[in-house]
């Protein structure tokens, strides 16, 4: 998840929402493609579990036949439910790192997974979604007909903690005094720069010639870096 | 303070935040084998520790610490965030809750929706039950030729089950069951949703539903057929009826918070609407299987007109008395 503004707030799909307790989370909300390849995952296990439940059901005579009606019901309207309300990922979000919550980021409710899902068979109108997709480009979350009912999300989860370091490198102050925005973006530079090809960094760091001089462009940032993390003293 | 000062004061606590988070994310199953005093200590010590994260959040935001660590912090933040106010339910007793008093009690609380539903529905059974009682041959300008002869059958007096057609003949009443409930419940549900379209679903659904059941009864109503149908269908309508009318009042709820949001946005009326409209349909879909029940055992059994009569009248006092009275007390909601 990228970090959030520092001023105006930026054209892209992060929604935010304040906690009570007065800091801002932001979720990455998950457009119209991503959702649609869940769909179909979620579609091609549904079809997998009535052919199951035919199979099974086909010994048992009439009362499997029964079972098979029933299961069928449940499969039809329930399966997505049971799901998120388990853990906000039905099997195709969770191949996909998507989750269902509620607008302020809690985890789903009995009442929002069922709303949102009974609202399917509208969203579903008048073929393969269009209702829906329809609905999901209207408004700037990404939201169909059921999340505007029940006040869901779907969105990106992001476990991974991210422990970058910043290599450890004798402090240097920088010859010019630099806005606290862009100290930020030496600092971003910094944490990922053992990701990139010593090339891409060289690349990078050699735009700020002014600042970094041009013969070791990625260590003089590395040594700005330090001294915003940790001052003169370097401890 | 610098950000490495920061990190190191602060560190071991969002070290032991992760910890407690560990623990409590922990699903019910899981956490058995942990001592139980091991989740109550972390629950205890939860909420203070996540007001200081987030203190630490908002600290390392507005100073402009590297995006890693805010990244992190809000990574804490959120887990915290979920655990504190997620929302917790007690299964058995919600539902029997639920059933004792919050649904018919919000039934009561939208009984003009009720009512208008029940009028959509009612208004176009009527007149056309009247019409095809008068005329039979007005069926067939409802339905194809084929739906006709497939319902006479169903209640001819020669076919020994009554209420399903030839080719289900042999079928168990438990397939019966199973076929009514993913039949009617979805019907229900489909009534409901179809109120997002600014109600333009829901009416159409009760409308079409008033129509051909109002026009089968009406054509039925004769003999051979009357024998066999009124004592089939007089049982389980009290629920069946009932309960779709009710799925049709929560569809035109969403319908009316769309068509009429008052002073608020559309979505914001629709939002605080629908879970009083959730309430009604999963009710109503009680009902209905309710409704399956009796209809695939009682409503096909052997018994005398007469004594399928006074069930059905005590069908229908049933329900009205548990919407009229259940739940009226002021006690827990």
């Amino acid at each position: 998840m990228q970090s959030p503004p520092v001023t105006s707030p930026p054209l892209d799909t992060i929604a935010h929402y304040e906690t009570p307790e007065g800091v801002e989370l932001s979720f990455a909300v998950a457009g119209p493609v991503v959702r649609a390849a869940a769909w179909g995952i979620d579609l091609a296990v549904r079809l997998v579990g009535y052919f199951l439940l035919a199979l099974l059901t086909a010994l048992l005579g009439g009362v499997g036949t029964s079972l098979m009606l029933i299961g069928i019901f449940l499969l039809e309207w329930f399966y997505p439910v049971f799901f998120e309300v388990h853990n906000g990922m039905t099997p195709g979000k969770k191949a996909l790192g998507l989750q269902v919550v509620h607008d302020d980021g809690t985890p789903l409710a009995w009442s929002s997974a069922l709303l949102r899902n009974l609202l399917r068979s509208v969203d579903f109108l008048p073929f393969l979604n269009m209702a829906g997709l329809v609905t999901m480009l209207l408004n700037p979350q990404f939201k169909r007909l059921g999340d505007l009912a029940a006040g869901t999300l779907v969105v990106y989860v992001n476990d991974e903690v991210k422990e970058f370091k910043i290599p450890d490198h004798p402090p240097l102050p920088p010859p010019e005094p630099i806005r606290i925005s862009e100290q930020r973006i030496i600092l971003n530079f910094c944490e990922r720069a053992d990701r990139l090809s010593r090339e891409r960094c060289h690349e990078l760091a050699a735009l700020l010639a002014s600042l970094t001089g041009t013969d070791v462009p990625v260590r003089r940032l590395m040594a700005f870096g330090n001294w915003f993390l940790k001052g003169k003293g370097g401890s | 303070m610098n950000q490495s000062q920061f990190e190191q004061a602060y560190r071991p606590e969002w070290q032991r935040f992760g910890q407690l988070l560990a623990i409590l994310e922990k699903k019910s199953g899981a956490a058995r084998k942990d001592p139980p005093r091991d989740n109550t200590v972390a629950a205890a010590e939860f909420p203070a520790r996540y007001r200081r994260i987030c203190n630490h959040y908002g600290l390392a935001r507005t100073r402009h610490y590297s995006p890693a660590l805010v990244d992190q912090l809000h990574a804490l933040v959120l887990r915290g965030h979920r655990q504190l106010y997620k929302k917790k339910s007690n299964g058995l007793w919600t539902l029997i809750n639920f059933v004792a008093r919050i649904f018919p009690r919000t039934l009561r609380q939208n009984s003009r929706m009720f009512w208008l539903a029940l009028a959509l529905f009612c208004g176009p059974a009527v007149a056309v039950g009247i019409a095809t009682y008068h005329d039979p041959l007005l069926i067939y300008s409802l339905m194809g030729e084929g739906q006709v002869l497939a319902m006479e059958s169903m209640y001819s007096p020669e076919n020994p089950k009554t209420g399903r057609t030839r080719e289900r003949d042999a079928e168990s009443d438990f397939t019966m069951f199973g076929f009514y409930i993913l039949n009617n419940i979805s019907i229900g549900f489909r009534s409901f949703a179809g109120g997002i379209i600014f109600g333009i679903g829901t009416v159409f659904l009760l409308v079409f539903n008033g129509l051909m059941i109002g026009g089968v009864a009406g054509h039925l109503s004769h003999a051979p057929y009357m024998v066999k149908f009124w004592p089939f269908v007089c049982g389980h309508g009290a629920f069946e009826l009932t309960a779709l009318v009710i799925c049709g009042a929560a569809g035109l709820i969403l319908g009316q918070s769309l068509i009429r949001p008052g002073r608020y946005r559309r979505v914001a009326v629709l939002r605080r609407r629908a879970p009083t409209a959730l309430v009604l349909v999963m009710g109503a879909a009680l009902m209905l299987v309710a409704a399956a029940f009796v209809e695939a055992f009682w409503s096909s059994s052997a018994f005398p007109p007469q004594v399928k009569f006074a069930v059905a009248a005590g069908n229908w006092l049933l329900v009205i008395l548990y919407l009229l009275l259940a739940g009226r007390n002021t006690g827990e909601s």
